[in-house]
């Protein structure tokens, strides 16, 4: 869902909205974030993935002011937010529990931080009424908390988040409490509303899936750093690390050593194997140990050995994962290494000609795989 | 069978020793005195048959409750009950509240230490609790002692047989019941609701009024009640701590019985006492039982 | 990640030393030379041998402590029972009524409770004494009791009685041989309660004590009416030394056994 035309990350004039400079966060001894720089820009869908304890909360609650940063600074347009308290920051958090008032119904939930700002009544219904509509809660206004499903208790926070329209705003795990379904559908509703709100959302996740299919940006974190920030399609397909090639969806990894071969790599992964050829844009430092990373889908698998493949391995099937739509097959190299390749089933399955113990050809094109350093 | 028996020990217990006793209290508060042993007349004679029995309803009367009405000692005593048992509870409010909070607010690893803390007095002598503040209240007291010799005033304070001192006792021994239910409200409190309050725009003081208060709500109304209902019946503290001139209706009670020997009085003082003490039992059950659907 | 603040510490601070110091300043003076108590001639504990001499005093205490024991034991027993009805028995006719003398008690001012009993008393023609004190002090404690372990009830794995019974036991013995030790704590601390309820009471002892009978309270009660005394003093402190190293003991107790519950649970984690 990248929009071509939206990439002021490309655009060396475009000012950043938020701006981390060698931002710290120490608690006691533990360094939850580590020298850590970050822009992002207005109308952007950020996300921050990373595992539990990588410091995507701790990022997300220094924005919203409930830590401030141990070093560095944060600017929210170009100005350092950190002597504003939170409640006098232009800035909004949809909280991962919905923290919801549970002794305020929907609605006044929704107006409590209108009424902050002293807004006169009629404004104040207005907005209510317009954030209502935007999250399709009109016809629970009155109700309490408890009182509505999971689903529209999510909306009622954002409506509640949203309604000072701030500049920034942040959602920690929106939808964590969901079930898969209702997540789907919640995802592509919250897109909506960035679009036709226009704020800045800034989304923590550990969810790859859902980071992927809302943000225009990606952030990977581990361990208080950042691994890797870009567009979804970019994270999945040119991972910089072993580390965010193996935490976004599924891969083969294989280690080997490379040489420099025209304007790619051939790699010697095992003997009596053939070497694998893999082009590249990033050069290595050097020749020596390298991984390649190998997306399941990017292997085909056949009986017959195919003609004209860049790269082609001999194997046996090992497993075979059926998953409805696709099916993953674990193949045995005779290395005893394990390759997954995935086709969609697109034939019924007696169709299908494939099973266990089958002497199978996987083959792959020389851009199918990424050389990577560590 | 086994149920049965099961069932009609403690059942039979508790009627005879509870229920039929309060038949009793209300059927002497409807008899008169008399010079006699028991002093009240009618007592049941089966004796006599159905006529003793009707003789004894026929001889049953208000009249009790018609003397308390002209004597104004046991309205005012009323009054003056309900009026120290509500100043108590809201005095003690105050002075709980914030330890409830501050206990809420502490390190998790801290707080089964302060909960021990709070409910050690608990099981140490309701009698003890109260005497220790005569020796700390009373003229020479230790009070008095250190107010004067820190120059803050230069004669001694009439503290201890005043109703100020039944405040400061109804307050200290009745203190964990208002801490306890509070702070189980507040440890309950998610902090992100606080935190949210904020992000929304509150000042602390305004997240605390508009969110930590309203949701302490059921904590601060059952630990009202806790203080309230057993203070309104209060006996020990008004005749350590108070003076002639407090009334209470638990102190005046006790000296219709022994002092007065005037049982039928007494059981009607008490009847009275009763009735007054339904509505906020009844008001606090309510909000138990609230409180109970709210979380089922 | 809560919020700590000077102001939490202080509300604390004067909340504890608020619920500690009258105690502590009894405790000092106990210790206490002069008779006026309120002078301090220095460090003697002269009122406690006093104490020891003082046979009324003795007296009363071993009084107090049969009735304690008696009317806590048997509370405990009528309790439980009483605790069990109102979880498991189901329904039966005058249930409201049963479970409604279970919780007036405890709301029932002490002046009404002892006055009637009293009354049941003389009616019947009952002689007061140390029985009739454990009689009234097993009504009220009782109540008490049956609150504590049904609220432990209700938690209970009803499943765990139903196999007991399904492996061939007869319901006292599914209640004797897995419900009693399972609630055990619960029942334990249930007595606890009792005891010290009845140790503490005075009204209620008063109006349902003869001349045969004097319990400490009482005794406690009509001798500080008069005043400060530092022989009272002292018993008071003997009385808070042993409370405070019973709840400190119990407490460490039941730490202990939970932390080993907890490091047992972890190591069968590890296997």
């Amino acid at each position: 869902m990248a929009q071509t035309a939206f990439a002021p990350w490309d655009d060396p004039e475009a000012k950043p909205l938020i701006e981390f400079r060698h931002v710290t966060k120490r608690f006691g001894d533990f360094i939850a974030i580590d020298d850590l720089s970050l822009e992002i820009y207005e109308r952007e869908f950020f996300a921050l993935l990373g595992p539990s304890g990588c410091g995507k909360t701790t990022m997300m609650r220094m924005l919203a002011g409930f830590e401030p940063p141990s070093a560095g600074t944060i600017l929210l347009s170009g100005q350092d937010i950190a002597p504003v308290p939170p409640n006098k920051r232009a800035v909004n958090m949809m909280f991962q529990s919905y923290a919801l008032f549970p002794h305020l119904t929907v609605w006044d939930n929704i107006a409590f931080g209108l009424k902050r700002d002293k807004l006169p009544k009629e404004a104040i219904e207005a907005r209510v009424a317009e954030m209502l509509k935007l999250t399709r809660l009109e016809k629970f206004a009155r109700r309490k908390p408890h009182q509505i499903s999971g689903g529209q208790r999510q909306r009622v926070a954002l409506a509640r988040s949203l309604a000072k329209a701030p500049k920034l705003l942040l959602l920690d795990e929106p939808l964590g409490a969901l079930d898969k379904k209702l997540r789907q559908d919640t995802q592509f509703e919250l897109m909506d509303i960035q679009e036709k709100t226009g704020t800045t959302f800034v989304i923590v996740t550990h969810d790859q899936e859902e980071a992927m299919t809302v943000a225009s940006r990606v952030a990977v974190m581990d361990e208080g750093r950042l691994i890797q920030v870009d567009t979804p399609d970019r994270i999945y397909e040119y991972p910089n690390s072993v580390y965010v090639a193996d935490f976004i969806g599924d891969v083969n990894i294989i280690e080997g050593h490379a040489e420099k071969s025209g304007d790619g790599y051939e790699v010697t992964f095992a003997e009596g194997q053939p070497k694998l050829r893999a082009k590249t844009a990033n050069g290595l430092r050097g020749s020596g140990r390298c991984y390649l990373a190998i997306r399941p889908e990017k292997i085909a698998i056949s009986s017959q050995e195919p003609q004209d493949a860049a790269n082609a391995v001999r194997g046996v099937i090992d497993d075979i994962a059926y998953l409805g739509n696709l099916s993953t097959y674990y193949v045995r190299l005779d290395n005893g290494k394990i390759i997954k390749a995935q086709t969609a089933n697109t034939r019924r399955i007696a169709k299908r000609d494939l099973t266990w113990e089958d002497s199978v050809w996987l083959s792959w094109t020389d851009t199918a795989a990424v050389v990577l350093e560590n | 069978m086994r149920r049965l028996l099961l069932i009609s020990v403690p059942y039979l217990w508790l009627l005879a020793l509870f229920l039929v006793p309060f038949f009793i209290v209300l059927k002497i508060s409807l008899s008169d005195t008399a010079l006699a042993i028991p002093p009240y007349t009618p007592t049941l004679d089966l004796g006599a048959g159905w006529a003793g029995l009707k003789g004894f309803f026929a001889e049953l009367d208000l009249e009790n409750f018609w003397f308390l009405t002209t004597d104004d000692l046991y309205w005012k005593a009323y009054l003056s009950s309900v009026w120290i048992a509500l100043f108590s509870t809201l005095l003690t409010l105050i002075v709980g509240y914030p330890i409830a909070y501050g206990m809420a607010q502490a390190r998790e690893e801290w707080r089964p230490t302060l909960m021990m803390l709070v409910i050690l007095p608990f099981w140490t002598s309701f009698l003890i609790r109260v005497y220790s503040w005569m020796g700390i209240l009373s003229q020479e007291g230790v009070l008095n002692q250190f107010l004067m010799w820190s120059g803050v005033i230069s004669d001694p304070l009439m503290i201890l047989n005043t109703n100020t001192a039944v405040y400061i006792g109804i307050v200290y021994t009745y203190l964990p019941f208002m801490i306890l239910p509070i702070y189980a409200a507040l440890e309950k409190l998610d902090i992100s609701l606080i935190e949210a309050a904020e992000d929304l725009g509150c000042s602390r003081f305004q997240a605390f009024w508009l969110v930590t208060v309203p949701l302490s709500k059921n904590g601060i109304i059952a630990g009202c009640f806790l203080v309230f209902i057993p203070a309104l019946g209060e006996f020990v503290i008004p005749s350590l701590l108070g003076g002639s001139q407090t009334l209470m209706i638990g102190k005046v009670l006790w000296e219709e019985f022994f002092n007065n020997r005037d049982w039928p009085v007494a059981s009607a003082v008490a009847v009275i006492l009763l009735l007054i003490l339904i509505i906020p039992i009844i008001l606090f059950q309510r909000n138990e039982q609230k409180q109970r659907e709210a979380e089922g | 990640m809560r919020r700590f603040s000077w102001f939490n510490a202080t509300s604390l601070t004067l909340g504890f030393a608020f619920l500690y110091m009258p105690m502590v300043i009894l405790i000092i003076y106990s210790f206490n030379e002069s008779k006026l108590v309120t002078v301090w001639a220095g460090f003697s504990t002269k009122w406690y041998g006093e104490l020891l001499q003082n046979e009324a005093f003795l007296s009363a205490a071993w009084v107090t402590a049969k009735v304690a024991v008696a009317s806590s034991t048997i509370a405990t027993v009528l309790g439980t029972m009483a605790a069990y009805v109102l979880v498991r028995a189901g329904r039966f006719r005058g249930r409201t009524l049963f479970s409604g003398m279970i919780y007036a008690p405890l709301v029932m001012p002490e002046v009404i409770t002892g006055l009637s009993l009293l009354l049941l008393f003389i009616g019947i023609g009952l002689d007061r004494g140390v029985m009739t004190i454990i009689l009234a002090h097993t009504t009220f404690s009782m109540c008490y009791v049956s609150v504590v372990v049904s609220s432990r009830l209700v938690s209970f794995d009803r499943s765990l009685e139903e196999a007991a019974l399904d492996l061939g036991c007869s319901p006292f013995e599914a209640f004797r041989l897995v419900t009693l030790p399972i609630i055990a704590p619960a029942v334990i601390s249930g007595w606890l309660l009792a005891f010290t309820l009845s140790l503490d009471d005075l009204v209620i002892a008063s109006f349902t004590s003869g001349p045969s009978a004097t319990t400490l309270p009482i005794k406690i009660f009509s001798a500080v009416r008069l005043g400060v005394s530092p022989e009272i003093n002292a018993l008071s402190t003997i009385m808070i030394g042993i409370v405070t190293v019973g709840v400190i003991t119990a407490s460490l107790i039941s730490k202990r056994a939970s932390l080993r519950l907890q490091a047992e649970e972890q190591a069968a984690a590890r296997t």
